[in-house]
């Protein structure tokens, strides 16, 4: 046999390994979603799907009110997302097309240093001030403290910072002002690094579970993360493993079907940023 | 540098929402963290009593402290280790131009939009005591019953696999950006001078994507110190006993469930000193890199 197609066997079977390894854990909960109670604590385990995923699916959506958590869920992780987009490509404008304006090092600083604050460093405090101004329990207190985004910022001036030159040039020249040449050549111009930047950032929101669970206190409040996690708690006795899957995998599709949709992006949007 | 548009008070308009933003909800609340850090909570909660660094150094003669301190520290080696290792070599395969590559690449990567909590889920089902698959296989094949619920190393090493597991969607994506940047004329000279396979990817392709190995370190630490709440507090709850109570976990029991605020805030210190160190380095070292997070 050639060395070469041997090589080719042995990538092929690393990677086939790899993916059972890696993709097992989706199968079995996906499997165990369409198990009847009895069946899910079958010894040895059962590992071939059966038919009560309709059952499964309905008492999870039913019992932690899955409707009104996707509700919230999908809501927060979009108006974070749009905020956050919105707000960096405004900082990283201000930050290329305007010279050394007075003060631009020290904001520039400013924004960067949310890298430097995760929220469990100033976690008591933020609760403290979500009290003062009687935001416990409110979409304001899941939105509003995520807004601001480094990572956006020092994306989108990146990339602004390749814009040729000319084109701006050209608007100043036609008498378009500022506005203007970043609603109509700007932003056009970053659609892929929005879409990467969109994917990153509805994922993080959708994901979050430390803050939506200390900031709400109502089941109507409460977000997809926290129902999974309820749908873990309610059982007494023994866990209904064919429920809980069932909510798991509810509340993993909307990240999945946006990192499909993005994925291209994504890698593009990456390998943009490197260049400088 | 770009063209000037000359406008005195456009850029500051520009700038205020995120500067307020950063200002109300980022940097007031860390200096209140140190501020509260001086103080202990009176007993009925309606009074702030100034203590010094009695906090500090309740917290350093703690021995839960240490406990949680070289908890955190081993799993965060760990999780980093592993998915980093792992992530590079598979990023490597899925790189190559093969038949079917961009199908498996997906498949791979999907674990990033699975939440650290729903992760901890799933493997709190393959680890169930009594009928998971993999304590199954486990007994199948060496005759031993993993019970983590009693023991803390089993429970350590599950939430180390769960964490990890979580991270390599998020490893390869960023390994396989990193690997489009390298001229493929590089790897093909290499290979045509008789370098294996194997030797082509030590002594180049690794060098080359350390900046990117680098980046992901950094991320990876912060994910194993911050990010992985919902993971713990899905599967163990700091258990058995405290077997993995991390940091970021005894914070929040002490904040939020025996309201110790000022203890806490301590705890939120020396984190903050984890991230400013992690930081620093992450700016000298990788000062042109965008940070994702």
């Amino acid at each position: 046999m050639k060395k070469s197609t041997q090589r080719k066997i042995i990538v092929y079977l690393v990677v086939i390994i790899a993916l059972i390894v890696i993709m097992f854990p989706i199968y079995y909960a996906i499997t165990m979603s369409t198990l009847s109670l009895r069946q899910s604590y079958s010894y040895p385990p059962r590992f071939i799907p059966s038919v009560h995923a309709a059952q499964n699916y309905k008492t999870a959506w039913n019992t932690v009110n899955m409707g009104r958590l996707i509700l919230n869920s999908s809501y927060i992780s979009v108006v974070v997302s749009v905020a956050k987009i919105s707000l960096s490509i405004l900082a990283a404008f201000a930050f290329t097309y305007f010279g050394d304006f007075k003060g631009k090092f020290f904001f520039f600083g400013a924004i960067l240093i949310t890298h430097m604050l995760p929220l469990p460093v100033r976690i008591i405090p933020t609760y403290e001030l979500m009290k003062a101004f009687d935001w416990v329990n409110s979409y304001r207190a899941l939105t509003i403290p995520f807004f601001a985004s480094a990572t956006g910022t020092l994306l989108f001036r990146q990339l602004f910072l390749t814009v040729p030159t000319s084109l701006s040039d050209a608007a100043r020249i036609d008498g378009a002002g500022p506005m203007r040449f970043l609603t109509s050549i700007l932003i056009p111009l970053s659609r892929t690094n929005i879409g990467a930047l969109f994917l990153i950032e509805f994922t993080y929101m959708w994901n979050e579970y430390l803050w939506p669970m200390i900031i709400t206190n109502t089941p109507d409040m409460r977000v997809v993360q926290i129902g999974v996690k309820m749908l873990l708690a309610s059982e007494a006795a023994a866990a209904e493993w064919n429920v809980i899957m069932a909510g798991t995998i509810i509340a993993m599709i909307p990240p999945l079907v946006i990192l499909l949709v993005f994925q291209g992006t994504l890698l593009r949007g990456f390998a943009l940023k490197e260049e400088k | 540098m770009q063209t000037r548009f000359t406008n005195r008070f456009l850029p500051y308009l520009l700038l205020s929402p995120s500067v307020a933003i950063v200002v109300i909800f980022l940097v007031i609340p860390t200096i209140q963290s140190l501020y509260l850090s001086f103080f202990r909570i009176s007993p009925f909660g309606d009074r702030k009593i100034y203590v010094g660094l009695s906090n500090f150094s309740k917290l350093f003669e703690s021995e839960a402290y240490w406990n949680s301190l070289i908890i955190t520290l081993i799993f965060a080696l760990a999780v980093v280790a592993i998915g980093i290792s792992l992530a590079v070599v598979l990023a490597s395969f899925l790189n190559l131009k093969l038949r079917g590559m961009t199908t498996v690449r997906v498949l791979m990567i999907w674990t990033y939009a699975i939440s650290p909590a729903l992760a901890g889920t799933i493997w709190a089902l393959m680890f169930d005591p009594s009928s998971g698959p993999l304590v199954y296989i486990v007994r199948q094949l060496f005759g031993v019953r993993l019970n983590w619920m009693m023991s803390g190393n089993i429970a350590l090493v599950a939430i180390i696999i769960a964490a990890s597991w979580k991270m390599l969607g998020y490893n390869i994506i960023f390994f396989l950006a990193g690997l489009q940047m390298i001229p493929d004329e590089l790897l093909e000279a290499a290979s045509i001078d008789g370098a294996s396979p194997v030797r082509r990817f030590f002594r180049i392709t690794l060098p080359l994507l350390s900046p990117t190995t680098f980046f992901l370190l950094i991320m990876n630490t912060l994910y194993a110190f911050f990010q992985v709440f919902g993971l713990i507090d899905v599967m163990t709850r700091g258990g058995p006993g405290d077997a993995t109570e991390v940091l970021i976990y005894k914070l929040y029991r002490d904040g939020f469930v025996t309201m110790d605020t000022g203890y806490a805030s301590a705890q939120s210190v020396v984190l903050f000193v984890f991230v400013a160190i992690l930081t620093v380095l992450q700016f000298k070292y990788a000062e042109r890199r965008v940070f994702y997070g």
